[in-house]
């Protein structure tokens, strides 16, 4: 998908560069675009590696397993048909807990057998919420846009963190407001 | 309160640090191996913002971004959501990485304390690539129809951009 819109965007802007931003700006942006891309990721590469040593550390100390179990009460109520089954409920858990803490690497693996389990329980409304939780972003520290903060000269590179919450929070809600309003209407 | 925040960073690192050692890990090598890791991360971004950086540099050299925007202001601006913002909203469900490029991108022009710097990257922090996650765990559990879960979803990501919009230009407007 993100092919198609790289074709569309490269011949629109390359066969319109002539009426549009002009052909020398056209020809500079794609050559300095590509080193652009290197020296990025070089300016957050410190950040994002302090942050995954941090993460380590408390997926090491048990704090994904111990936030997950903490949410047991809670994925009962959203996914009462799953909860039924031990090794669902362990999996559900395991993903809701790596995500809030922003572990991408531990929370997929889980949650994609919490999926499959639920595909052979037959619970797709359960299926879908699942999905609906896990595009609606719960991480409670957005580490890597911190990184690109405090690359581009943030005074305080967390200090977004109460707005992240609040828009996070925010989302879910609607997210899982919409689920239920449209699993009484879907077919 | 201000001063909590500019502490986060270190505060959550002795959060991480004690845990660890209540729980006798070895704080040293998980902090190196945790590095190692993100350094993989990183080995994973760099191609792909390879390929994206360049077709976004492209675009801004256009200005069609800035055309879209005004064509899209109407509605933007009764939403509260800014114009300027509008490439990160249409990348944002779609890929992880060229939402990221287009936040890093507003990020720098126009300042990370600056009221647009901010709404990026509350908008990239409270939101996920929707379209690619549901894609993702469809296809892993082997169901066809996704039925509601793709326009609840998208629900929740315009949510996330008013949200976030609102948030941002009550504490930094």
């Amino acid at each position: 998908m993100i092919g198609t819109v790289l074709l569309g965007i490269f011949l629109l802007c390359t066969l319109l560069a002539p009426v549009l931003g002009g052909t020398a700006a056209a020809g500079a942006a794609v050559m300095e675009g590509a080193g652009e891309a290197v020296s990025f990721c070089l300016r957050i590469a410190g950040g994002v590696c302090l942050w995954s040593g941090v993460l380590e550390l408390l997926e090491r100390a048990g704090v994904t397993a111990r936030l997950g179990r903490a949410l047991r009460p809670l994925l009962g109520r959203l996914f009462p048909r799953s909860a039924g089954r031990e090794e669902l409920l362990s999996a559900l858990s395991e993903n809701i807990g790596a995500n809030l803490l922003g572990l991408g690497n531990a929370a997929t693996p889980a949650g994609i057998r919490a999926a499959q389990g639920m595909a052979r329980l037959g619970a797709e409304d359960e299926l879908c919420t699942l999905v609906v939780l896990n595009t609606a972003s719960i991480q409670l520290i957005p580490s890597t846009i911190a990184a690109v903060r405090a690359a581009a000269g943030a005074a305080s590179a967390f200090d977004i963190l109460p707005a992240v919450w609040v828009s996070s929070a925010l989302s879910v809600c609607a997210g899982l407001a919409a689920a239920a309003l449209l699993r009484r209407v879907w077919p | 309160m201000s001063a909590l925040l500019d502490l986060t960073a270190p505060l959550l690192i002795c959060c991480a640090l004690l845990c660890a050692a209540f729980q006798r890990v070895d704080i040293y090598g998980a902090l190196v191996e945790g590095a190692r890791k993100g350094l993989r991360v990183m080995a994973d971004i760099l191609p792909a913002l390879v390929a994206l950086f360049p077709a976004l540099a492209l675009l801004r050299s256009s200005g069609l971004p800035a055309l879209l925007g005004e064509l899209l202001s109407p509605a933007l601006h009764a939403l509260g959501i800014p114009p300027e913002t509008t490439l990160l909203l249409l990348l944002r469900p779609i890929s992880g990485s060229g939402a990221l490029a287009a936040a890093s991108e507003l990020i720098e022009r126009w300042g990370a304390d600056s009221l647009i710097g901010r709404t990026a990257a509350v908008m990239i922090g409270s939101s996920e690539t929707t379209l690619y996650v549901s894609a993702l765990y469809f296809a892993a559990a082997g169901v066809k129809r996704s039925r509601w879960a793709v326009p609840a979803a998208l629900c929740a990501d315009l949510a996330c951009f008013v949200s976030s919009a609102w948030i941002c230009r009550l504490l930094w407007g």
